[in-house]
């Protein structure tokens, strides 16, 4: 059962598994993750760091609970500052994950299978993070509920015309498909679990998540079709999710707002920051635990060319906003251009020029798409650039809209960067509590890429 | 039943140990030619074609996916409908109420919702899930079928089915073991 790469010249670059693994050998070590290896040192270092930062996050909450949001720099004209600006920013971080494990599953790309559950987790938790930012924004979140349309007492409902209630029905409907597919995805290897554990008490959870799967074939046909169907409905969900999020928007009358390459320029901003966010997490982890042999540089050398890919994209979405504002010479549009490269905020938007447009044309040598230190820095600035061009629109457009005796300026408190660094926090115990539990690399379908690996030959 | 009913254990069925699926694919068919009907096949990762081998025809999962992707779909318009025309209508200008092009975000995002969720509830209820216990759990060497050994298990309901000739029929397929799978005495499962 040896796993050889005929079709694939030598060299330790262009594998995505390397070879002499089996079924078993694949099925232990990754569960061996969770089961048998002692708890590393460094998870639990990063497990600490992430809840010291989470803590944080609780606390800024409960100051904000407890005084409102005029803890925040958020004032007349800006009304809409860190809170939607990392809304967006953690949303589209989430994208990397759904195009992994749906996209590139419905296009056979093969190398997608040791990193789409660590994706798939890494989306759930994204979205956790974005969810709880507009509640938290709401001022008065203990009544979000308002916003679901259910029969009340004010004999009202939500405004269906307003991209604000679509936003609620997106996000919502990706955080369910996203927690299902992973789910779905899950079961089988749950039964792995289940009988590899040896704990009793381990036997049991991991048994009843596992509700009983026993691989018969009939179910194996069920779950693979349901498999492939969400696949294909989660891909035009993903792409709308984004879109929706941009009409917020798009759909305004705000200079540096209304413009029709919204929602392309942020659907490929949401993949473009969630493969940074996938390499970020990847490098360490797999140094980590010991998984060089099956996340190994090849993923890092396509997930340089889907960053450099997407990277140019965004960079396409910037000059034609630029371009559709000077050709279509409204001055208000021309005049917001001229105030992003020359006003207040000027040094954010070409730290966000470097970020996006320059650091990415490293990406076009192998040379750094394969050094791991290269791409994990690289995917730390593209982050970096991402927040910058989400507060580019969010708040330098509302700082400076159609009449000057509405013009104002925005800055932060400490409440504003202790709840986003906090929810960062939020973020990574999640993420630090799923590598801990559960295989963060899907077992069934490494031994399916075995197995087809095996009897191509 | 046959006609060893009085004392003794009920059987689930006999079951088969493979190494490899391709063995698992190969003997599963020889055992539908053979005439076998009521049979599965256990395998740790999905195995193409071992469906078609177990003579596996229909596929519900697509059909009630599809129900709930025009549910879903249905509801969400309706519910749109509902508040905007009839519920709680706004005259903004003289619009149209029933403005329907500002409902499709909504109707396509309820019908994403209704597929993916009646899809995994068809998925688990087609499959009989959640089932933590079956019979086939009682064989020890089944722990590996998560792990990398492939099964096969002709079962006690199989019209075909006789103790004897069946497991001399398994035994000709040259399998890793053979293991009888007892029922449990108060839990029985037959399929």
């Amino acid at each position: 059962m040896q796993l050889s790469h005929s079709q694939q010249p030598p060299g330790q670059a262009e594998v995505i598994l390397e070879p002499g693994h089996t079924y078993e050998s694949v099925g232990k070590k990754i569960s061996n993750v969770v089961l048998d290896v002692r708890t590393p040192l460094g998870w639990v270092v990063g497990f600490g760091a992430a809840a010291i930062l989470f803590t944080m996050y609780l606390i800024s909450i409960a100051v904000l609970f407890a005084w409102g949001t005029g803890v925040w720099g958020n004032n007349t004209p800006v009304a809409w500052a860190f809170p939607i600006v990392t809304f967006v920013w953690w949303i589209g971080i989430g994208h990397a994950g759904t195009l992994i494990s749906a996209i590139l599953f419905l296009l056979r790309q093969e190398w997608r299978t040791s990193i789409n559950r660590f994706a798939e987790a890494m989306t759930l938790f994204a979205v956790a993070c974005a969810g709880l930012y507009p509640i938290l924004h709401l001022g008065r979140p203990w009544v979000f509920y308002w916003i679901m349309p259910y029969p009340n007492t004010f004999g009202m409902w939500p405004q269906f015309r307003s991209a604000l209630a679509w936003d609620v029905f997106a996000i919502s409907t990706y955080a369910t498909i996203s927690a299902l597919f992973w789910f779905v995805g899950l079961i089988p290897d749950l039964a792995g679990m289940r009988d590899r554990a040896k704990h009793p008490v381990l036997k049991f959870g991991y048994g009843m998540l596992a509700m009983g799967w026993r691989g018969s074939a009939r179910h194996w046909e069920r779950h693979q079709a349901l498999y492939l169907l969400l696949a294909a409905i989660a891909t035009p969900l993903v792409v709308s999710v984004h879109t929706v999020v941009s009409f917020d928007f798009a759909i305004s009358q705000l200079p540096g707002w209304t413009t029709t390459v919204l929602p392309p320029y942020f659907v490929a901003g949401a993949v473009f920051s969630g493969f940074a966010m996938v390499v970020t997490l990847l490098v360490p982890m797999r140094k980590l635990y010991g998984l060089q042999d099956m996340i190994t540089v090849r993923h890092f050398d396509i997930m340089g060319k889907i960053l450099l890919t997407t990277g140019l994209i965004v960079g396409y979405g910037y000059t034609t906003e630029f371009f559709t504002a000077f050709y279509g010479g409204s001055v208000y549009e021309v005049d917001m251009m001229w105030y992003r490269l020359t006003g207040a905020y000027a040094p954010f938007v070409w730290a966000l020029a470097a970020c996006n447009l320059i650091s990415i044309q490293f990406l076009w040598f192998k040379k750094v798409r394969t050094n791991l230190w290269l791409m994990f820095i690289l995917s730390l600035i593209i982050n970096t650039g991402m927040w910058l061009e989400r507060f580019m629109i969010v708040v330098i457009s509302l700082t400076h809209d159609f009449l000057p005796a509405s013009w104002g300026l925005f800055s932060a408190t400490k409440w504003d960067f202790s709840l986003m660094f906090g929810s960062l926090g939020l973020f990574l115990v999640l993420l630090f509590l799923f590598v801990r539990t559960l295989p963060m690399i899907s077992v069934f379908e490494m031994q399916e890429l075995i197995h087809k690996t095996e009897s191509h030959h | 039943m046959s006609a060893a009913e009085t004392s003794g254990p009920e059987y689930y069925g006999l079951m088969a140990e493979f190494d490899n699926p391709d063995d698992l694919l190969a003997k599963t068919k020889k055992a539908y030619n053979a005439g076998y009907r009521h049979m599965d096949a256990y395998a740790p990762f999905p195995v193409h074609g071992l469906g078609e081998a177990l003579g596996i025809k229909r596929n519900g999962v697509p059909y009630i996916v599809l129900l709930g992707a025009v549910l879903g779909g249905l509801a969400g318009y309706g519910l749109q409908y509902y508040t905007s025309v009839l519920a709680y209508p706004l005259n903004i200008g003289g619009r149209p109420l029933n403005s329907w092009p500002a409902f499709m975000v909504i109707t396509f995002e309820m019908a994403v919702l209704g597929a993916g969720i009646l899809g995994v509830v068809g998925m688990l209820a087609l499959n009989g899930l959640p089932k933590p216990y079956h019979p086939v759990f009682r064989v020890p060497r089944f722990e590996l079928a998560s792990r990398d050994k492939f099964f096969l298990c002709i079962m006690e309901s199989d019209p075909q089915f006789d103790m004897e000739k069946t497991r001399a029929f398994l035994e000709d397929l040259a399998p890793q073991g053979i293991y009888e799978v007892e029922q449990d005495a108060t839990t029985k499962v037959y399929d």
